[in-house]
């Protein structure tokens, strides 16, 4: 049953079979995309017509590769800028949130805690409407009582922004908050006791502890954002982000470009996932 | 004590400004809105005109009952199928392989879903690679129809929610003690008994918080049902959807969003309450 227990050979075989089939249903559906995006092919499916890197190189009325298609360029280029402005304000707030709920103690503590929790269980659907209802009432109000046309309360840019940081902020309070739990109290107190500030202790000791966990919570953040689709659909205002692009060709105009771009998106991804894997490997 | 009373308001003022802002006023103005009535006049009342919408119309609360009934299903399904793998993972596999298949589980959630929801959709299809291969075999004459049904759906779902399961349930599993499995093993008992008596007992706090992750993405997401489901799987966050995007009912949409959460969280509340688990532990 366990590693130092004896087990019969069928027992182990049917186990085995069962990881090899569970790990077989989670790459089929990103191989079968990897394959398809090279398909000398018109349509998103089979059958197979030979190799070919039209959809990521040509350029003609019959076949816009991903590399010609400036309208899906644009869109990779607003995710990338949302992800990377999303994951900045979210590291700010969320470090600061993991500071205050780890290392001060205050009255009504626990129930800021618990509304800094919520987004994990909020619906990204819910979190959408809530924020696109206010942001316009808000909007209508500063209009008809001041004249003034305030932009980003409008769906756009950066209310997309301000919706992905809400939930964005939860998850660098939590991944922060979980390396502030091992940190060592004492060499705050030390550096207190020399008489630094409270913000010198925060600036010259917490924070070069928590680079790791900094940046870690910087890229989660960045993809969290980047393949957001629930809450940026509420929020999108004519320029699009990557999933909303995607969603809509893929309801409306599906070209095997889909695959090129998807293939970019899964060889990016297991990349970055086996490169972080072997540094960790050579650190420990 | 002045200085350390300045830094704590410093990090407190944008954690409260986050939270009210983007959490706590939006989510008061969803439910105001969702009593808000355009009578004959054209003016906006006081009413409940649009929660008796939802119980008068079939379709709406029976997608409601259809979307938490199936939302519950995939959970449990998650578990059926994840749980076996949690425990090959912690327990059974070689330590120097898991590392390297654990991280193999991560690169789908990072690829995000919608990418491999349209991976779905290609394996799927009338000309996928599923029915291609079952017809160039000769298993099948015509091929068989997946896509756009309750089952292309629920396996989409299941996909992209079941491995935010598996990590909970990993951290549960890895701190028991492999003595006691151990020592139940000497003691003659089945590998039933101690599956049931020891592993599971063990687990719970792993599978309920794994658990109300799956459940909270699947009852939320859109994506797939709107994708892979046919006709006849409507969602409820689709309903949503449509009354914010294409029939801009904005009041009666936002009685629809808060109808959802109350679901929800109560159905969360519920799973925590009876299992005697608090909220802060349902982590990433």
């Amino acid at each position: 049953m366990i590693r130092t227990l004896p087990n019969s050979p069928l027992y182990t075989l049917v186990y085995r079979l069962y990881i090899t089939l569970f790990y077989l249903f989670l790459i089929m559906p990103l191989m079968t995309i990897c394959v398809l995006a090279f398909n000398d092919s018109n349509f998103i499916s089979l059958p197979w017509k030979g190799f070919s890197l039209d959809w990521f190189f040509s350029n003609t009325d019959e076949r816009l590769g991903l590399f010609a298609d400036e309208d899906l360029l644009w869109s990779i280029w607003i995710s990338l800028k949302t992800g990377f402005v999303v994951a900045l304000l979210s590291l700010v707030v969320g470090t600061m949130a993991a500071l205050l709920f780890e290392q001060e103690k205050f009255r009504f503590k626990g129930l800021l805690y618990f509304l800094a929790l919520t987004p994990l269980v909020i619906p990204g659907v819910i979190l959408g409407i809530s924020i696109l209802l206010t942001s316009t009432f808000a909007g209508t109000y500063i209009e008809e009582n001041f004249g003034l046309d305030v932009e980003f309360l409008r769906p756009s840019f950066w209310l997309v922004v301000f919706g992905q940081f809400s939930f964005g902020a939860t998850y660098v309070m939590l991944l922060v908050g979980a390396r502030l739990k091992k940190f060592d109290v004492t060499l705050e107190e030390a550096a207190l006791s020399l008489r630094a500030t409270r913000l010198q202790v925060i600036w010259l000791i917490t924070l070069p502890f928590l680079r790791p966990a900094l940046m870690g919570a910087f890229v989660v953040a960045f993809l969290i954002s980047f393949s957001n689709f629930n809450t940026t659909i509420f929020l999108v205002g004519s320029d699009p982000t990557l999933p909303v692009d995607l969603y809509s060709r893929i309801k409306f105009s599906s070209t095997p470009v889909l695959n090129a771009v998807s293939f970019m998106i899964v060889a990016f991804i297991t990349l970055s996932a086996i490169i972080s894997f072997v540094l960790n490997r050579k650190k420990s | 004590m002045k200085k350390i009373n300045s830094t704590f308001y410093l990090l407190l003022t944008p954690v409260l400004a986050w939270l009210v802002i983007s959490i706590v006023v939006p989510h008061l103005d969803l439910l105001f809105k969702s009593f808000q009535f355009e009578n004959d006049d054209g003016l906006m009342v006081f009413s409940f005109n649009n929660y008796l919408a939802f119980f008068e119309d079939d379709i709406y609360w029976l997608t409601f009952v259809k979307t938490a009934l199936y939302s519950i299903g995939i959970t449990f399904l998650a578990f059926v199928v994840t749980f076996p793998v949690a425990f090959y993972l912690t327990k059974v596999v070689a330590k120097k392989y898991s590392s390297f298949m654990v991280l193999l589980l991560l690169i789908p959630i990072w690829i995000g879903e919608l990418v491999t929801i349209y991976g779905w959709m290609i394996l799927l299809s009338d000309n996928g690679v599923i029915n291609q291969f079952l017809i160039s075999k000769g298993i099948i004459d015509t091929p068989i129809e997946m896509l756009y049904t309750n089952f292309s759906m629920t396996i989409g779902l299941l996909y992209m929610s079941m491995l935010f399961m598996i990590i909970p349930m990993m951290s549960a599993l890895e701190s028991l003690d492999d003595s006691l499995i151990e020592a139940a093993s000497d003691l003659g008992a089945s590998k039933w008994t101690i599956f049931r008596q020891i592993i599971i007992p063990y687990a719970i706090p792993g599978i309920v918080s794994g658990g109300i992750i799956v459940f909270m993405l699947v009852i939320g997401d859109y994506v797939a049902p709107n994708l892979l489901g046919g006709k006849s799987s409507l969602w409820f966050t689709e309903q949503i959807y449509n009354e914010f995007l294409s029939t801009f009912n904005w009041n009666e949409g936002a009685a629809f969003g808060f109808l959802l959460l109350l679901l929800s969280s109560s159905i969360v509340w519920l799973a925590l309450k009876l299992t005697g688990q608090k909220l802060d532990r349902v982590g990433p």
